[in-house]
């Protein structure tokens, strides 16, 4: 189906996010979308499903102007969306799911579970997919929810698939899976728009590139386009893609973490006797995929998982049985993985999130109250400094972008003197230009003598900061390698086999 | 054509297998093992002498069974030293990583019950086993039908405080119009009319508007109980044979079943509004996991923005579910004035609305929990009641506590994790 968008414009308030945009997707193309984070891409992709009302503008299905009223009109006009945080309800099971909204029913009304269920397994079988109908959705890794996601989108026969960042938070095998899947709907003649960050997925996949800045179209890219070029059309400037660092000269032991082991709240050893440390100025990678025990381990670092054992010293320090106020305190800053649950609040102003942490006490708050001077100047302060687009300090953390609100994360734990630095999956769903942003203050940081730990699933972003990477493969370190440790040695690793070479370097 | 699995490589989608360590949850032991020492001391060795007796059959039963005598202090003795045995014997599972199964926690509690029966009654009346049980379900009804649409609110997403204003609603005009019109079937009528229309404003004001539905639910108790006491004082009380003189529901004996010893007085010799009543339990209950409608509500008040993007119109569902609550808690209010009490007397509801909310959340927002959890809350007030006619030592304020003692403990997490609907009391506001 061929989808025309003519002329879209979508207000918040002042704020336009779409000004007059106009797209055309022919059937049977994989058509990206590529623009900053805020560009507009997820408001534009909204109004096509629905969610939103443009204030102006068409939407055109083969030449058949629309008129939708909601995201049922959308579905039923044959348009599909794989949203950027799922659509799923994580105490139904994937037939539940996947029938929600279009449910067949047999007699007196009993839910046709039967029926779904096949058109689940009709449907992974398809493509390949190994997905039990039955499995609640929140036992599920992410891989899979967008598994299900694509599966309810294709049981409503969408002919105009959105995929809207689905590989922010997929593996490299995974994001490899899925433009598989995508080319294999290509063939079947869905017309897809796929939204990312990854140039290097835009170029494999890609039909035809729009670029969108600050809500307008701004040109058309060709795929065999370099990155740099691509970069640049997106941000406006020049890009430099790789990080700028310069040789470390690592200190004293900072961090001393010695057999560090982790139960979970099912009772599983999710990290199992780790040990290693990270000096003054070094960055270590901790590398791995999703799932492997990386998110307990700095939990555990950050005095958020309750069961414990062995010993984490910070300059000389033991902080393993502190609480997390106090870990803090000694200097730590954290950004965590799931920053829309752990990282903000979104209720709250910027300027609020900015100073979520030191609540208690100078500059911020003195005699029990809030010093909003003080407060609206440092976030204008650092509004400027992150480059955070929003309209104001009073803006709402969750009504920013996805990258945005990464950008509050960082500003607030990157402005403390800190002892040590600990960001988990750093740059996941920012723009080439945030992660270019990112890194130089994350290599700035461990210049000025802070230790740092990252972990990231993305091995282009390991490999580009790291002094040292450490993989992690069920729980355990399978080895600690130098940065210059070639991909294909970090894949191995990644898969839980320690080859000779990497032993020795090591 | 190329083809893709999910479990290749060191893809994610394969489960990662670690070593397990279990974590021992030594809750339930604890808390056995405190009843259990409990039993022991104040039951069995400070027992008190004399024979409890037990009454099982009523006057009217077709077959009667002879009173059965117990000597209090070797039969209590007996039974928590019993008592004392499960308790150890579930230290012993949890000690070797294994969960105390819930049947080993129910013959617990109805022992324990037993052995607390024999003491506070030993050298007294009979106790009237079945007596016990029909009173137990008779203040159970409205908590039932309370609990119920509370269920319902909760799991579309609108949080339930106003399930009192509603019984109360429900009470004062269901007598109201069964007196006015002579006809107690239209009072059952009236009753839901007025319990959706305390609904409607919750509904209003919660989902158009956005106000926090816990102020507008104790508002709407307040209102309710106001609207109906000054009613009451000018309206009713001066007319009591023409407005407030219902005529009530005749009980109705359900031929065989209720021949039954103890199960049939208790259950089959019940009016309309009870089996009504059964029969609501169990088609909610079937239609909230096995329906259209259920799967839609339950998604409402789970994930609504989901809802929303699969075309549901999430505030039109939450809006009619809502209302539909309170029509079936309005409905349980006319229990107090057509089936028990016949006549409506000021704020005569007395917290039954909580104790049902209480329910709700005992019974984990299942219909069938929920009623189970009602039910016990009914039984332990009417064992309140029945312990203080035969003259039992036991005070009868503690034994009112009971049911909020329970609740509390319940909801502290000694019954296993409780999680409610994801996004209930949460205003569902679009893009
Ligand atoms: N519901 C909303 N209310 C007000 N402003 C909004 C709302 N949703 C988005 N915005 C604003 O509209 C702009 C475009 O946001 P959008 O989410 O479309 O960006 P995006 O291109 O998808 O970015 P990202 O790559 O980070 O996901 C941003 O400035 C954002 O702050
Ligand atoms: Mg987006």
């Amino acid at each position: 189906m061929k989808l025309e968008l003519r002329g879209i414009t979508k207000r918040f308030g002042a704020l336009v996010a779409n000004d007059h945009i106009d797209l055309v997707v022919e059937p049977g193309e994989i058509h990206c979308l590529l623009g900053e984070n805020g560009a507009g891409k997820s408001t534009l992709m909204n109004v096509l499903y629905g969610l939103y009302r443009a204030e102006e503008g068409e939407i055109l299905l083969d030449d058949v102007p629309q008129h939708f009223t909601g995201p049922g009109d959308a579905m039923a006009a044959g348009i599909g969306m794989v949203h950027q945080h799922f659509m799923l309800i994580p105490v139904f099971t994937v037939a539940e799911n996947v029938m929600l909204g279009h449910e067949k029913t047999n007699f007196g009304g009993r839910l046709n579970l039967t029926a779904a269920r096949q058109q689940v397994r009709e449907i992974s079988s398809r493509f390949g997919f190994d997905i039990d109908p039955d499995a609640l959705i929140e036992d599920l890794p992410v891989g899979v929810q967008q598994r299900v996601e694509i599966i309810k989108a294709l049981s409503r026969d969408a002919q105009v698939l959105v995929f809207d960042e689905p590989t922010a938070v997929l593996t490299p095998q995974e994001t490899d899976e899925l433009m598989v899947i995508m080319r294999q709907l290509k063939a079947a003649g869905t017309s897809i728009v796929f939204i990312t960050h990854k140039l290097r997925e835009v170029r494999e996949v890609a039909d035809r590139i729009t670029v969108i800045r600050l809500g307008k179209v701004v040109g058309e890219a060709s795929p065999s386009a370099t990155n740099t070029e691509l970069a640049s059309l997106m941000v406006g400037r020049p890009v430099e893609l790789t990080v700028h660092k310069d040789p470390k000269i690592a200190g004293e032991a900072a961090l001393v973490i010695s057999h560090l082991s982790v139960i979970d709240h099912r009772g599983q050893l999710v990290v199992n006797d780790v040990s290693f440390e990270v000096k003054a100025g070094e960055i270590l990678a901790i590398a791995g995929v999703q799932g492997n025990g990386q998110t307990e381990l700095t939990e555990a670092i950050m005095g958020l998982q309750p069961r414990v054992t062995g010993s984490i010293v910070l300059d000389g320090i033991e902080l393993r049985r502190e609480s997390t106020r106090k870990v803090l305190d000694s200097g730590v800053g954290f950004v965590p993985e799931d920053r829309g649950e752990d990282g903000l609040i979104a209720g709250f102003t910027i300027a609020e999130n900015l100073m979520l942490d030191r609540a208690d006490g100078a500059p911020f708050v003195k005699a029990g109250a809030l010093q909003l001077g003080s407060l609206a100047e440092f976030a204008e302060h650092k509004i400027v400094e992150f480059d955070i687009r929003a309209q104001g300090i009073g803006t709402h953390a969750g009504k920013l972008s996805g990258g945005n609100q990464q950008k509050v994360v960082l500003a607030r734990e990157l402005s403390r003197d800190l002892r040590l630095f600990v960001a988990a999956q750093p740059t996941r769903g920012l723009d080439v230009g945030s992660i270019e942003f990112v890194h130089s203050r994350i290599v700035a940081t461990r210049d000025a003598g802070t230790p740092v730990i990252v972990v990231s699933t993305e091995l282009d972003e390991v490999v580009a900061l790291a002094d040292r990477i450490a993989v992690m493969y069920r729980g355990e370190i399978v080895g600690i390698v130098p940065g210059t440790t070639p991909r294909d040695v970090l894949g191995l690793m990644m898969a839980g086999e320690l080859p000779d070479s990497a032993e020795a370097a090591a | 054509m190329t083809t893709v699995t999910g479990n290749q490589g060191v893809s994610s989608s394969a489960p990662i297998a670690l070593a397990s360590a279990m974590v021992r949850n030594w809750k339930t032991p604890i808390a056995l093992g405190f009843f259990a020492i409990l039993a022991l001391v104040l039951f069995g060795i400070f027992g008190r002498p004399g024979t409890s007796t037990f009454r099982l059959s009523t006057d009217t039963d077709f077959v009667q069974i002879p009173m059965i005598p117990v000597d209090a202090r070797p039969a209590s003795l007996i039974t928590s030293v019993v008592l004392v045995l499960i308790a150890a014997w579930a230290t012993r599972l949890v000690q070797r990583a294994r969960r105390v199964p819930l049947w080993i926690i129910a013959v617990f509690a109805v022992l324990f019950l037993f052995t607390f029966l024999v003491w506070a009654s030993a050298g007294l009346r009979a106790i009237p086993v079945a007596g016990l049980l029909v009173g137990a379900v008779s203040l159970s009804v409205p908590l039932i039908f309370g609990a119920l649409g509370g269920v319902i609110s909760e799991r579309v997403g609108v949080v339930n405080v106003a399930i009192e204003g509603q019984l109360l609603a429900g009470a004062f005009v269901s007598a109201l119009v069964a007196s006015a019109t002579r006809v107690p079937l239209l009072g059952l009528l009236a009753a839901m009319v007025a319990g959706m229309l305390v609904s409607f404003v919750l509904a209003a004001f919660s989902i158009k508007y956005f106000v926090d539905q816990v102020i507008v639910g104790v508002v709407l108790n307040v209102l309710v109980t106001g609207l109906t006491s000054f009613l009451y004082s000018t309206l009713l009380s001066p007319n009591q044979t023409t407005l407030n003189s219902p005529q009530r529901f005749q009980r109705i004996n359900i031929p065989v079943l209720s021949d039954i010893p103890i199960i049939g007085p208790t259950l089959f010799r019940q009016t309309i509004i009870v089996y009504i009543m059964y029969v609501a339990v169990l088609v909610v209950w079937y239609c909230l996991f096995n329906t259209k409608w259920g799967l839609r509500l339950r998604s409402s008040g789970e994930n609504p923005q989901a809802a929303d993007t699969v075309g549901i119109n999430v505030n039109r569902t939450r809006f009619w579910n809502v209302s539909l609550a309170g029509a079936i808690a309005g409905f349980g209010g006319a229990y107090f004035t057509l089936g028990s009490v016949g006549g409506f007397s000021k704020e005569m509801t007395a917290g039954a609305g909580f104790i049902a909310l209480a329910a709700v959340i005992f019974g984990r927002w299942d219909p069938i929990r929920a009623t189970l959890a009602a039910l016990l809350f009914g039984f332990a007030t009417n064992l309140q009641s029945v312990l203080s006619t035969i003259g039992s030592p036991v005070p009868s304020e503690f034994m009112l506590m009971l049911p909020y003692v329970i609740t509390i403990f319940a909801v502290a997490g000694l019954v296993g994790s409780v999680r409610g609907p994801a996004a209930s009391g949460k205003p569902y506001v679009k893009g």
